[in-house]
Formats: structure tokens, sequence, C-alpha cells
């Protein structure tokens, strides 16, 4: 009850404040007249009366002030005459607002893009229900263990295989190459986003012998059938099969991080399947209340059921596969969509914090000059009356404020820099669609906008606290000097920021370094920007006969060959760094199997003759395939340069030496060693490669080897032009009209891809680094032009006493000197420790390489002295008369 | 002067200003005045940090106040106890009474047991 009666006097109160400060003077004058006549009647002089009577009352303001706190509605009143205040002070500094506010806004705004792309990548849940119940699998699987897991399983709501692929999509429009997505019964269940419109696939879909199905993604509806929703039960015809579409999944949907256009059940035949051929990946959704341990004891307990359960492929056993340790392990899906992106993205976190934090540092030291400057300004108001709490409080939100004002511009720095990185799209960033700025990233930003409020707001504040506002009202004139204390927190924030801004020049001079170092890796290819390539898929409803295919594919060759300034062309199961990769287990001759433990596995590929000529891989031994080889079916095979280091010591030893990839199949003979390609990027080691003939006899039990799809490389000066392009599309159809020509792409784009993670984090620690540099400088710059400024009159007299202006100039720029050589010091020390954590992302050279500590260090310290000397050199040629009447 | 001052326990500056309200309404000096006479001169107030007392009361309504003319023909403002000011100014003095007696039962203890060693 009282209060509401209270809260009802203050708010009265606000109408009458007038009257009640008249009333406020009146009293206490009759009080002080009161004790004055007291005093008179004691004796005293009507002065001596008077100063008695006033001093045993206390400072009339302080207590008008105090009595003002109680009838005034406290707080909401004062906040806002504080903000007010607050406001209008910043208004009338408006040249310190905007460098005040641009400045934070820069660490605001950076710090806030880099979360939110944190916050999109790593914080957001997956774009499906209840996503922390989805599973994925480290390892891909095969499909046999996908019927056992389905079957005998105890944990999984859902499991289900998936894989990519491209198909051809004829009878729409013109024939085009789309790309798939191959899932079992239980893969889209698991996932649990309900289609658009139409149905899932069922278990019938999916099992051999049904009609055959298609899904559509909204993108491809919308393109092809412009979200004609009569599209249910019409047929497409995929890789020349008509197939009936059931579905199409929601316009939000995307599989994991692939961009599919058509989604197709995999409809495995359980009677031809045998154990191995691990190439599906795996997720499930887990039953609720099943944790991943369960999950895992069950896939492990599942295994001698699965190795039971299934045959074993022609001459392997299955102890061979228990051998083998074929034990998956589940692990949440996020990490399967994530990858190991995180690393990098908590490393540019930290790196723009520090240049938030450098920011910070900047505008504190602009802060402590503007605090000086009202040191008199404040000490007058306090001997006014003004409480000291008061005082504060009004230089807090004046920060605050200054925050926010940097916040919002941060922000519409935020939303650009999102923009570009969506244009962008680097390749190496998952979930780029989920980056948003969302009410998670909003409030990051209104955090980091009042931290950094009243972190730059703290350290004036602090210095200040202390001060004795007599001497301040004594000391502020013309003669005084700087004290030292408050140099010297102006010096320790430059020194931080020199500290901080070398860490992060390091780190991008290593980046710098690592990129470099990755370029001049030989990648085992040669020009690659004239080496086009083109995928081309021949189904089997097309041309049955595998022979007829390769047929095809040769007479394809042919044709393109012949293009006018095509100088080579040649195809294969993958170009270099191609993502389709093949591997299985290899036996050499004279090496029984018994004698290792695990078969050894080796990266399989099926190229043409000539293929290492168009892309420029040299023949380090022996010889290439000849056409011949192919059409006779000779038992011949290439292998890589490492591959036959490690088995025969020398390359030329290797030739003549026979291989198989099945116990029970034919021995081919090594006619030609090539020189190693990076097929896994050029940060990562060479694989060991067997290169087998793109036609072969008895291969992996197929009587007859041939790969339906193949990669076209094709050499011409003429790369990537729309003229070529259409001349490859006209060979093609030459040969057969309904063949689709896809992925058209050059190998310097593939090879340009497997940079872009470096280079991505290059781009950014660079930027980051330069406006580190950029704030530094500045830094070093105010402090010395303040410190000139400070002194122009000592500089004056100098001067007219005779002082070389040189002298004085190299007295100014030792000092910023001294700062910039002790911050390079203390940032050696912390540099250190900090590029122990990237070493990961480094490559060919060490976190500790001394040349960048070297060459950074003496940018930075060469940059200061130039910040230095600007300021210093404009002192010193200041006439003296002028610098003597200044103030 | 300042040490002679006794200093008042936070809130009991309050509790004296309604006790010398408890007789007759005052104006304000008059209230410091009735506080050092009946303290025989040993609780000298800061008189300044009567007035937020003052308002800080009237705003509880356990006080209210008005104008008046002094015998002196000066316009004085003159503070007087509303009824809830005066339960409040009884509850306040039992809870004091209890206080203090507990204070020097404390104290009376310890000087016994001084004795006593």
């Amino acid at each position: 009850m009282r209060w509401i009666k209270e809260c009802w006097q203050r708010i009265r109160s606000l109408g009458r404040a007038s009257t009640l400060e008249s009333g406020l003077d009146e009293e206490i004058r009759f009080h002080i007249d009161q004790q004055t006549e007291k005093n008179l009647r004691a004796g005293m002089s009507l002065n001596e009366a008077r100063r008695q009577a006033l001093i045993k009352f206390g400072g009339l303001e302080p207590v008008k002030e105090s009595t003002r706190d109680e009838f005034r509605p406290a707080l909401l009143e004062d906040w806002l005459r504080d903000l007010r205040y607050g406001a209008r002070s910043l208004r009338r500094a408006a040249r310190f607002t905007v460098v005040a506010s641009l400045t934070l806004a820069l660490g605001i705004g950076g710090s806030t893009a880099v979360f939110c792309v944190v916050n999109g990548v790593l914080f957001k849940p997956l774009p499906y229900p209840e996503s922390e119940a989805l599973v994925g699998c480290e390892v891909t699987i095969s499909a046999t263990q996908f019927f056992t897991y389905r079957d005998e399983n105890r944990t999984f709501e859902a499991f289900g295989l998936w894989s990519r692929g491209t198909a051809s999509v004829t009878r729409l429009a013109e024939p085009e190459q789309v790309q798939t997505l191959r899932v079992t019964y239980g893969t889209l269940q698991a996932l649990g986003v309900q289609p658009l419109i139409g149905r899932w696939f069922s278990q019938k879909d999916d099992t051999a012998g049904s009609p055959e199905s298609v899904m559509l993604t909204h993108r491809y509806w919308q393109q092809r059938f412009g979200g004609d929703s009569s599209v249910i039960g019409r047929t497409v015809t995929v890789d020349s099969r008509p197939r009936t579409v059931i579905g199409v999944m929601p316009a939000g949907f995307r599989f994991l991080n692939e961009t599919a256009d058509l989604i197709l059940p995999f409809q495995f035949d359980r009677r031809g399947l045998v154990l191995g051929s691990f190439n599906y990946f795996a997720l499930g959704r887990l039953k609720p209340g099943v944790t991943l341990t369960h999950a895992n004891a069950d896939v492990a307990r599942m295994l001698p059921i699965w190795l039971d359960a299934w045959p074993s492929p022609p001459g392997f056993d299955a102890p061979t596969f228990e051998r083998s340790r074929i034990l998956p392990t589940l692990r949440p899906l996020k990490k399967d969509v994530v990858g190991d992106v995180s690393n990098v993205l908590w490393l540019l976190m930290g790196t723009i914090g520090i240049v938030l934090l450098i920011a910070c540092a900047n505008v504190a030291n602009l802060l402590l000059v503007r605090a000086e400057g009202r040191q008199q300004e404040l000490a007058v108001r306090t001997a006014l009356g003004a409480g000291r709490r008061r005082i504060a409080r009004e230089s807090l939100f004046e920060n605050l404020l200054l925050g926010l004002l940097g916040g919002v511009l941060g922000l519409g720095l935020t939303f650009a820099a999102l923009r570009l990185l969506v244009t962008l799209g680097p390749e190496s960033l998952p979930r780029l669609s989920e980056i948003t700025i969302d009410p998670v990233v909003l409030s990051f930003a209104l955090v980091v906008s009042l931290v950094s409020g009243v972190l730059v707001g703290l350290i004036p504040v602090v210095k200040h606290a202390g001060s004795n506002t007599a001497q301040a009202l004594h000391g502020g004139g013309r003669t005084s000097s700087e004290s030292r204390e408050r140099h010297r927190a102006r010096n320790t924030l430059v020194v931080v920021q020199v500290a901080l801004a070398l860490v992060l020049l390091v780190g991008s001079g290593l980046m710098i370094r690592t990129f470099l170092a990755l370029r001049s890796v030989q990648p085992g290819f040669a020009n690659p920007d004239q080496v086009q390539l083109v995928r081309i898929t021949i189904p089997k409803t097309l041309v049955g006969d595998l022979e007829r295919v390769f047929r095809v594919q040769s007479d394809i060759r042919d044709r393109m060959a012949a293009i006018p300034g095509v100088a080579m062309a040649s195809f294969t199961s993958a170009a270099p760094m191609e993502p389709f990769v093949n591997a299985n287990v290899l036996f050499t001759e004279n090496q029984t199997r018994v004698e290792e433990n695990v078969p050894v596995v080796r990266r399989f590929k099926f190229v043409s003759p000539g293929f290492f000529q168009t892309v420029g891989t040299p023949l380090v031994a022996g010889r290439d395939f000849t056409w011949t080889d192919l059409f006779q079916r000779r038992p011949v095979v290439l292998i890589s340069e490492k591959m036959a280091r490690e088995m025969w010591w020398d390359p030329g030893a290797a030739l003549g030496k026979r291989i198989r990839e099945n116990p029970a199949g034919p021995w081919r003979e090594i006619v030609g060693v090539v020189a190693d390609v990076l097929d896994d990027g050029v940060h990562a080691p060479a694989p060991m490669m067997v290169y087998w003939p793109a036609l072969m006899e008895t291969f992996e039990g197929d009587p007859i080897r041939v790969r339906r799809s193949m990669t076209f490389a094709i050499r011409s000066s003429r790369t990537g032009s729309e003229g070529l392009l259409k001349d490859i599309q006209h060979a093609v159809w030459a040969v057969n009209p309904s063949l689709p020509v896809g992925q058209v792409q050059t190998l310097r784009a593939i090879y340009e891809k497997s940079l872009a993670p470096t280079s991505f984090i290059l781009v950014m620690l660079a930027i980051a680094a330069a406006m580190a540099l950029l704030l530094g400088l500045v830094g070093i710059y105010g402090v010395i032009a303040y410190t000139v400024t400070q002194r122009i009159r000592e500089i004056g007299i100098r001067v007219a006493l005779g002082a070389q202006p040189v002298e004085l100039e190299r007295m100014f720029i030792r000092q910023g000197m001294v700062l910039a050589v002790i911050g390079v010091g203390c940032g050696l020390a912390a540099a250190v420790g900090a590029t122990g954590l990237m070493s990961s992302l480094l490559f060919g050279i060490s976190p500790l390489d001394p040349m960048t500590y070297l060459v950074v260090s003496l940018v930075l310290i060469m940059a200061a002295a130039i910040a230095s000397y600007v300021p210093a050199h404009r002192a010193t040629t200041v006439h003296p008369v002028e610098a003597l009447r200044t103030e | 002067m300042a040490k002679e001052r006794g200093d008042l326990l936070q809130g009991t500056l309050d509790m004296l200003v309604l006790k010398a309200l408890q007789l007759e309404p005052m104006h304000g000096w008059g209230i410091t005045e009735r506080i050092e006479q009946w303290s025989e001169s040993v609780l000298q107030l800061g008189q300044g940090t009567l007035y937020p007392a003052l308002y800080r009361l009237e705003r509880q309504a356990l006080i209210r106040s008005e104008w008046r003319v002094t015998e002196n023909n000066r316009r004085a403002r003159y503070y007087s106890l509303t009824p809830e000011g005066r339960r409040h100014l009884s509850d306040e003095l039992v809870q004091w009474r209890r206080m203090s007696r507990a204070v020097n039962l404390v104290l009376e203890a310890t000087l016994n047991r001084g004795g006593a060693s």
C-alpha cells in the first residue's frame, strides 16, 4: 500500500517540482536566519553569526540536491535527464562522436558479422524437427549393413543411406545433366521434413522391381514445372527410364549440404548383395531418450549379425572384414553438415574480437583526452553540488549512447558484410543460407555495444575517480603540464593496441606464407586453365552393351579432339581432385594376402589413353596406355610414383610387376608409372593411385568393366569460352542426340576450389589485420599528436631559444617508437602463444616462422615511425610566436 | 566539532524527527533546536541533513506540512505528525527499546565478566 502512495506522491511532485523548489529555498533561508538570530543573541557580530549559521547548516547546494532526490520521482526522471545530457554532450562534440562511433562500428560490426556466421553455422540446430536426435556416420557403410541395421536395431526410429550423383533428364526440354540424391526408405523419414505435395518414398518404392518413382526438389519443380501442383503422377525420363513423380519437397528443405534436383530411391536388390562396398553415407534418427553411446553399443552388437547374415564377395571371407575393424561410429548429424569448419570460425571470432579490443582501446584513448579537457568543467559542477554518482552516471550514459550508436552503425556494416559473403558464397562455408541476422545476433550486437560502451567509459572514469576537485579547479590553467599518470594510461593503451595488431599481422603473415607455399606446390598437372572438363553419363537404357558404351565414349573423344583449337582430348572416371573417389583392396604378385593383416586399400581411377598428357601429368617411367591396349583388352595398368616407390623403391623397378584387384581375377602388368597427383587437394599428401584402363575384361567380378559416367578432359586455348562449349555440345550430339553435357568446369576451377578454404581464411585474416594495423597507427598518431599540442608552448619556447626543429622532431618520434617497440615486444610474446592455435591451418610453414615475425615487426615499427613523424613534423614547423600565443 | 557530534545510526534521524514532532507542529530549525536541547547538545545535527529526512518522511505520509506565520511574523513551514506517523513512532520506540536494552545487556555482560577475572 505504502509504495503506491509513495509513487503517487512522487508523480504528483513531478508537476509541483517548481513549487517545492521555491518552498525549499524559502525554508532553508528561514532556517539560516533563525540560526543567525540565535548566534546574534549569543553575542556574535552579524557577519560572524551568519557565517557560523552557514557552516552549521553544511553546504547549501548539496543539501538542496539531496533533498530534491527525495521529492523527485527519482530514477526515471534522473535517467532521462542524464541521457539527454549525454546525448547533448555527444552532439556538442560532433567530431569526436563521429570518429569514436565509426571506430566502434568497425569493431562491433565486424564481430557481429562473424558471430552471425558462427551462429548460423555452429549454434543453430539443423533445420529439421527435433534435430538433436539425428545422427550421421563417420565412415561410409555398405548396403548390407543398412539392411542389417534397419532390421535388427533397437535404437533407431529411422535409418537410411544416401549418396550423391548425376543423371540425365530427357524429353522435358533439351537433355540435361542434373544433380541427384539417392536415398533408401528411412532417409527422408529420419530427417522428418514432410513433402510440400505428394508423399515420401515408401518401403515399396524402395524395393527392387517396384515401379520407379522420383521426388523433386522445390527448385527443380519451379524451374521445370513452374510450380505446377498437378506434377504428381506425371512421368520424368531419368537416365532414359520413365519415373513417376510422387512428391515435391518444400522450398526451405535442404538435404544436409547437398544441392540436388531429383531424389531417387536406391532399390537395392537384396539377393545380389555381399559384404563390402562401403560406398554410402548413412544417417538415422534415434528413438526418444536414446543416447549416442547406446546407439553405438547397438551398432557394435549388430556387427557379428551382419557378418553372419551376408555372403562374402568372391575371394574374401568374413574374418577379413572382421580384421579390417569396420566398426562404424555414429556422431551427431550436425558434425556431418558442419564438418571441420568450426576451427576456422573460432579463429575468425578470436581475430575479430582482437579488432574490437583495439577499436575500444582507441576510443578509450580519445575519451581520456576528452576527459582531460573536461576536468575543469566537472570540477566546477562538483563544486556547484553535482553528486559524484550523478557525474559518473552521466558519463556512463554518454558512453552507453556512444556504444549503441557504434552498434547501430555496426549493424549496417554487418548487413553489408553478410550480403557480400552470400554473394561470394565461399565453397568452404556450409549452411550459408542459414546465416541470417536473427534475434540472437541482434542481442549479441546489443550486448557487445553496451559492453564496449562501458569498457571504453570505464578507463577514464577509473583514472579520474580519485581526482581532487580543488586541484582540478586550480591546476587547469595554461601553466600546468601533463600529469605523469594520465600519460601512462594512454601509453599503455597504445602499447596494447600495437601488441594486438602485431598478433593479427603475424597471423595473416603466416597465412600469406601458407598460401604461397600451397601455390608453389606441384599439383601433378600443368596449365589447368587450359583444360576444359565436362562429365557425360551414358545410361543403360540408351546404350545397353558396355563395349558399345566404350565405343560411344571414344567416338565422343575423337570428335572433341577434332574441334578447332583443341590440342588433346581424353576421358577418365575422375579428373584430379574431382570428388568421384573409388578405393578398394589391391593385391600384388608374390605377396600373399595371408602375410598381411589388413589388405592394402588403394585409390582406383579408370583412364583412356592420352589422359595424362591432356592434363599435363608427366610419365615417370614406362609408357602410357595405347588405344590398342584397350580395344584388345590387354591386362595392363599404370600406377603413381609414390606407390611405385613404396612397393619397389624405384619407379623403374615397378615396370613389369603385376597386380590385381581381386584374388580370383587375372594379374595385370604395370606398364608405366606417372607422377603423383594431389588428388585430395594441395594441402594433403598425394594418395597412392592405380590407373586402370577405361575398358577391361574380368574386373571386380564383372566380365567387362566400363564406367558409364566419365569426365572428358579437353586441352585447348579456347577453354572456358562459350564457343568451345557449344562445339563440345555439338560433338556429343553428333554421336548421340540424347546425351547431356554436365558439370562443365575448368581444371583450374577445381584447383582453385581446393585452395578456397585457405584463401577464405587468408582474406578474412588480412581484412582483420588491416583494420588492426590502421587502428593501431591511428592510436599512435593520436597520442603523439596530443602530446605535441600539449607541449606546443614548450616547443615554441625551445625553438625561440634556438633548438633545432629536427631535434625536436626526433624527440617526438622517439616517443612513438618507444611505444611501438614495447608494443611489438609484448605482441611477439602473445603471437608465439596465439599462432600455435592456428598450426592446423598452416601448410609448409612453422607457426614460429622467424621470417614472418621479423618482417611484420619491422613493418609495424616503420609504420609507427611514420605515424609519429607526421604530427611531430607539423608541430616543429609552427612559428614560435604562434605557438606561444596558443591558448 | 565533528568528533563531538554523535554519529547517528541509519534511520535513527527519522525517529528523532518524529519524536520531536510528537508534542506540537514545528518548523525545521525548531526541530534541530529541540533535538539538540533534549540530547543535552550531544546530538548536533548537520542541520542540512534534516531536510532530506523531512521530505522523505512527508513522502512516506508519516508527517504533513503547512505554511504558517511565526510569532515574528515570518512565513515558515510547520511539520506535524499524521496518525500514521504516530503509529510508526510508537512502533519504532518499542523496537528501539528492545534494541537498546539488548545492546546494554551485552555491554554489561562483558563488564561483569571482565570484573570477575
